[in-house]
């Protein structure tokens, strides 16, 4: 369990254990971007303080507006702003962003070319609080709207740059967040985030990991269990759903055609579709996997115990790349 | 930022009840070439669009990006007929474009978007409008514009919850320069309102949410120019304007039809619709 706490928790009391983490990586992020450009507006649908977006509010407390709890409002408010020159961040929780304002972010944002970013916390598995709060199928979600970028950072590091990125991109973006105490598993000084392309974190002949998110932390600790034990294992990081670096996946699957998805979501309709929409497409013959939250809402319970009853550990990736070996 | 001669405030109801015939002619021209349409919503709006377009709005036909320019949001995406006619006859578009309404290919889509200059948004998926006129607001306001944000949405699009969360946002913030229309043609896609969900009583609901409320006979140019004085000088708040309108408004073989969220005209009566109104005209 050490091991998942380790890179797997977002909840402050859950990453103490974490070898390095970053306090509120998006916040200060967009605090760096307001500096910079003065179009940049906070806005929340009652979240500020749950969303990081306070650090924003604070420094910048006349460029922060507070949108209540009406996340189609937020959207539709964020996208009039855009369209008068600003360029608003709004915050709310993955769940509300694309469960309720789903029809606000694919019209008024995407269809509009909105220039609206949407900040949304608590993904996938990132809260205890059951299936209510915890935004499992967003990605498929926001996936389909066309036009919409769509992005799950791994660590803090990603998060920051992400957040520079989407307000430097002009468009809609749809950012993950992951908030408070966040596990940094990437160098800040080499690390490099770019909107649309994928990372090969390390190479290897024998398995192929995809991932996304913070699963992409797992997928490194996997890959070391693995080196360990003689096993190569390469891990292709994919931040970016949408546009999809579908060239990054299919390099790799043709040299590698062992693979493993991970993602910190319901396997269908994200990062292990989106793999497999390539392979199919390119007509390649692939033994693939995939780990990420089965076809259900999930329960309630603390982190450790939630990743591990639907199999979001490292250890779950490291089964099943020996499961595609096998 | 030389504005044209029509940003004058005052507004002259007579040139205004001029142009409102003319762009029902529009409308019947657009309409008449697709055989259908919503002709019954352009005629019964023609006068809010006269009133604004030329009169209470200000703008530059040749720039119609113009940044301090004032917006008309339109929400209801299947009255872009009215709004395409009032553009036309404004010079922001082409007037001989109108021939292309409905047309395959055409950019005058029947439910109109913003590739067409002259709209702020696509409407069309009701109840986004208002949300977006409050951006629009809070940024004209947040980057030290004077100009006006004017939306307008309809009767049946008052059952959209995010309307009310737009109401309640635009008078949070005090968006004083923002004016809403709710055009009251009592004809949604199921029936009238009071059938399929009351919406009233509209004024009463917006002044309880913090607005100054106002009701009066859309098709009246003069209690229209009157209304959008009064809203015109309000501080402080936000201001509705209900709409009572009828659909077909100008042409009785419209005015007298069985009322419909779209209005069938045979192909002969479009001929006797345009020589009513060009009648009227001369």
């Amino acid at each position: 369990m050490s091991t998942a706490t380790r890179t797997g928790s977002i909840l402050t009391s859950d990453t103490l254990g974490a070898a390095r983490t970053a306090t509120a990586p998006f916040g200060h992020a967009l605090v760096a971007a307001g500096e910079r450009d003065p179009r940049i507006l906070g806005l929340t649908a009652d979240l500020g303080k749950y969303t990081d977006l306070h650090v924003f509010a604070e420094r910048f407390p006349g460029r922060f507006i507070q949108i209540g709890m009406a996340e189609q409002n937020l959207v539709g408010i964020a996208c009039g702003l855009a369209r008068t020159g600003f360029v608003p961040f709004c915050t709310t929780y993955c769940v509300f962003a694309t469960r309720r304002a789903y029809d606000f972010i694919a019209i008024g944002a995407a269809l509009g070319r909105a220039n609206v970013k949407i900040v949304a916390g608590l993904p996938g598995l990132t809260t205890g609080y059951g299936g209510t709060h915890q935004g499992i199928e967003d990605l498929a979600l926001m996936r389909a709207i066309p036009g919409l970028v769509v992005i799950d950072p791994a660590d803090a590091t990603e998060m920051a740059q992400a957040t520079a990125a989407a307000a430097a991109h002009d468009g809609p973006v749809y950012l993950r967040l992951l908030r408070g105490q966040v596990p940094q598993v990437f160098d800040a000084q080499t690390h490099r985030f770019a909107i649309g392309r994928a990372n090969l974190l390390r190479d290897g002949a024998d398995v192929a990991v995809i991932a996304t998110g913070l699963m992409t932390g797992r997928a490194l600790e996997a890959a070391d269990a693995l080196a360990a034990q003689g096993v190569r294992v390469a891990v292709l990081h994919v931040p970016t759903l949408a546009p999809f670096d579908r060239d990054a996946v299919l390099d790799l699957v043709a040299r590698v055609p062992r693979v493993v998805t991970a993602e910190n979501h319901v396997v269908s309709g994200g990062l292990a579709s989106a793999v497999a929409d390539a392979i199919v497409d390119a007509g390649l013959a692939v033994k693939l996997r995939r780990i990420g939250i089965p076809d259900c809402f999930c329960a309630s319970g603390s982190i450790p115990y939630l990743i591990e009853r639907y199999r979001l550990r490292a250890v779950d990736i490291a089964d099943a790349a020996r499961a595609v070996l096998a | 930022m030389n504005a044209p001669a029509a940003i004058d405030p005052v507004i002259d109801a007579r040139e205004v009840a001029a142009r409102a015939r003319r762009l029902r002619l529009h409308v019947l021209r657009m309409a008449e070439r697709v055989g259908q349409g919503y002709v019954g919503q352009g005629l019964g709006i023609a006068d809010l669009m006269a009133a604004l377009w030329f009169g209470a709005m200000r703008y530059d036909p040749r720039r119609p990006r113009w940044a301090d320019r004032d917006r008309f949001v339109l929400s209801i995406g299947h009255y872009s007929i009215g709004l395409y006619a009032a553009l036309a006859e404004a010079g922001v578009i082409p007037l001989d474009e109108l021939t292309t309404y409905g047309a395959d290919g055409a950019r005058l889509e029947m439910s109109g978007g913003e590739e067409v200059p002259g709209f702020e948004m696509t409407g069309g998926s009701l109840g986004h409008g208002l949300g977006q006129a409050v951006g629009m607001a809070l940024g004209n306001r947040l980057a030290g514009r004077d100009a006006r944000t004017f939306c307008l949405i309809s009767d049946g699009e008052l059952q959209e919850g995010s309307i009310w969360e737009a109401a309640m946002a635009a008078a949070h913030h005090r968006l004083d320069r923002l004016t809403l229309f709710v055009d009251m043609n009592r004809q949604q896609a199921d029936g009238p309102p009071e059938r399929v969900m009351n919406v009233e009583p509209t004024p009463d609901k917006f002044a309880a949410f913090g607005w100054q409320a106002q009701r009066v006979d859309g098709n009246d140019v003069t209690a229209l120019v009157r209304a959008l004085e009064l809203a015109r000088r309000e501080r402080g708040r936000p201001q509705v304007i209900v709409l009572d309108t009828l659909m077909g408004k100008g042409v009785p073989l419209f005015e007298a039809r069985e009322k419909n969220h779209f209005i069938r005209v045979a192909p002969e009566e479009w001929a006797m619709a345009i020589a009513h109104l060009e009648g009227q005209a001369s």
